[in-house]
């Protein structure tokens, strides 16, 4: 029987294997943000114990950062956060991409961005998106604060073997239909739990033919899934992407790991504890309607009506979703207004999602009841994206053109979408309260919220007139 | 985390599928650096119509459910961001036990990891005792080394949990410190790791 890759990078980790127990698995890489972390460090030092592997640590700070004016930042609680945040770094000996550092942004986007995220490691951070990472053929999980501190203190984290589930999505992708749209796709077919107890490995051709940033999309909501973990067999396209960046080997060296790398990919014959297929070939740009990420329809689609459910939990949660939302069964998507528009977050924020946008943008205006918002991933993808023209053409259009960080996708910070609310967004979450006390989220790919934006209400991107208002 | 083999409490019946941890504590409230004081924030956006005007029809708020110390919830508990902070507030709050049909992975691990109890009951164990708690207030025993929950109504079941963590949960032993005194291994298995990596 052959391996799968999550077979051989756990078989490649596992430090102390006892009867009764979990593996003590290895951990290559530990990121670390502001918000789950100063109580981990608190721990450690309570106890007197050091970080294991600085070295293996890599901190930034994306969830609370301002994304305009950072030069005075007014929230003393998030500014408390942040200079905890270096405080510990300096006394721990981590290096960290801080407010002013270049290399800041959200952690999931710097992580590949720096080349830290490499095939065969095993990734954690307390942060439930870190699944993201498994683009790259990474065994990438998110944890909690105690799990930090563990993995602060030890390198290692103590853990059940999870099963896996192959997720093949064949076929070919229609035009206007993305990523995003593959994996709300996915999460609208088979719910918010499926992935529990699994770390999903996608494959099949549509998986194959997208760039690595798309990979990243997908894989990012994994979560969203109930997986853990959610992961790509490393490929060429996973080298190319990695040749050439910061903390990838260079030269004669890069041969040698992309060697190791080759071999990590999924053996033909491998064995899964469950498999789905999907056909590429049927999604559609898909739009969020409801209190979590399965709650979504194709564009060109209706809500739901309570009939459509068999029981009576699934009818409570439509009519409960409904309410919040203010939405009612059976109205068409494309008849939803929105106020505001949020292009951003660890999902939706590389420089191929605001290249994305841009084209739908480019020359047109932004709709004169929506207030819309591009926040980069990184300063990196910022400044790329500067260097191409493309912050002009969404100044131009009315988009305001933020600093990086996670922003609107949680809305720790100032970027709020007030109560009642419509917001076409480009993140992961669609929760009560996400972006704001009573805001009402619906979760699009860039190029639906950017077409969003100029028309306020939804639109079919497929349809060659989605500037018009 | 001290210890526990056993205890009786009040139980609350919230009965709502796929609770996200966003609901158990929205994210303003997140910026505190301790561990502690999340217990007024416990599902705050249910719990409070605005800032200090309580939401009476929520389940928390109903005066014979004060006291609680056991949560019975529906499918999927806990879903989403990975935030302990979820469980630091259920803590805080003076829950010590979360019963539902199904919990997602990550605040899972997190519960234990603070000493709460996950029990995970079939669909028509968890449903009685949500039908059960919207009609009155009652008490659940739960024996953590028999693996038992019991009403003192005729209602007794046992629930699975493994091994590890029960001997974990039961001693309240540090986890750290446990991998700590496995340093050595650590050490040949880092040696060994980055010469192949060399190679």
């Amino acid at each position: 029987m052959g391996k799968s890759i999550v077979d051989k990078i756990w078989a490649n980790h596992v430090v102390h294997r006892e009867e009764g127990k979990p593996d003590l698995l290895y951990i290559d890489l530990h990121l670390v943000h502001e918000v789950t972390s100063p109580q981990a460090f608190s721990g450690l030092r309570m106890k007197n114990r050091k970080v294991r592997r600085p070295d293996k640590t890599f901190a930034t700070m994306d969830h609370n950062v301002p994304t305009i004016n950072r030069k005075q930042i007014d929230d003393q609680v998030a500014l408390n956060q942040m200079t905890t945040l270096e405080k510990n770094c300096l006394e721990f000996g981590i290096e960290l991409a801080g407010i002013d550092s270049p290399e800041q942004g959200i952690v999931h986007v710097i992580g590949p961005e720096l080349g830290l995220t490499q095939p065969g490691k095993t990734i954690v951070c307390g942060d439930s998106h870190t699944s993201t990472h498994g683009a790259f053929g990474a065994l990438a999980f998110g944890i909690g604060t105690s799990e930090v501190e563990h993995v602060l203190a030890t390198q290692t984290l103590w853990q059940s073997k999870p099963k896996t589930l192959k997720l093949e999505i064949n076929g070919e992708l229609a035009k206007g239909v993305t990523a995003k749209d593959v994996i709300l796709y996915v999460l609208a077919t088979y719910g918010i739990r499926f992935g529990t107890g699994y770390v999903i490995e996608y494959c099949g051709d549509v998986i194959k033919n997208l760039s690595m940033e798309e990979r990243m999309t997908i894989c990012n909501m994994s979560i969203e899934g109930g997986a853990r973990a959610g992961l790509v067999s490393p490929d060429e396209t996973t080298f190319e992407y990695l040749r050439g960046r910061k903390h990838v080997p260079k030269g004669e060296g890069f041969d040698q790991v992309v060697q190791q790398w080759k071999e990590l990919a999924s053996d033909s014959d491998a064995e899964y504890d469950k498999v789905i297929v999907v056909d590429g070939s049927d999604i559609a740009p898909m739009v969020s309607w409801g209190t979590n990420p399965s709650m979504t329809a194709k564009v060109d689609a209706s809500i739901p009506r309570q009939n459509d459910y068999q029981t009576e939990l699934e009818k409570d949660s439509l009519v409960r979703a409904l309410s919040y939302m203010g939405l009612a069964e059976g109205q068409r998507i494309e008849d939803i207004k929105i106020q505001h528009v949020f292009i951003g977050s660890c999902t939706n924020s590389r420089i191929e999602d605001i290249r994305a946008a841009a084209e739908v943008v480019k020359g047109q205006k932004v709709h004169p009841e929506v207030r819309a918002l591009v926040v980069p991933g990184s300063q990196q993808v910022k400044k790329i994206a500067e260097a191409e023209g493309l912050d002009k053409i969404f100044v131009d259009a009315g988009f305001e053109w933020r600093d990086a960080g996670c922003s609107m996708c949680l809305s720790m910070n100032a970027d709020v979408v007030p109560s009642g609310e419509h917001c076409a967004s480009t993140s992961n979450r669609n929760f009560e309260g996400r972006q704001g006390a009573g805001a009402r989220t619906h979760l699009v790919s860039p190029q639906m919220a950017a077409a969003a934006a100029l028309n306020g209400h939804f639109v079919d991107i497929r349809k060659a007139t989605v500037g018009a208002v | 985390m001290s210890g526990f083999k056993e205890f009786e409490g009040k139980a609350v019946a919230l009965d709502r599928a796929n609770v996200d941890t966003d609901q158990i504590i929205p994210k303003q409230f997140l910026k505190r650096i301790e561990k502690t004081g999340f217990g007024r924030f416990l599902f705050y956006d249910w719990r409070y119509k605005a800032e200090g005007v309580l939401n009476e029809e929520f389940e928390l708020n109903q005066p014979e459910n004060q006291g609680a110390t056991i949560l019975i919830a529906n499918e999927n508990f806990g879903c989403g961001s990975s935030r302990e902070h979820a469980p630091w507030a259920l803590l805080d709050y003076g829950f010590k036990a979360v019963i539902a049909p199904s919990f997602a992975d990550i605040f899972h691990q997190n519960c234990l990891k603070n000493g709460i109890v996950p029990i995970v009951l079939t669909e028509e164990e968890v449903g009685f005792l949500l039908a059960k708690g919207k009609e009155k207030s009652f008490t659940l025993s739960i024996n953590l080394e028999e693996q038992s929950v019991t009403d003192h109504e005729g209602f007794s079941t046992q629930f699975p949990i493994s091994q590890y963590w029960k001997t974990m949960l039961v001693n309240g032993w540090d986890e750290i410190e446990i991998t700590l005194q496995l340093d050595d291994e650590i050490s040949a298995f880092e040696q060994q790791r980055e010469a192949a990596l060399q190679n």
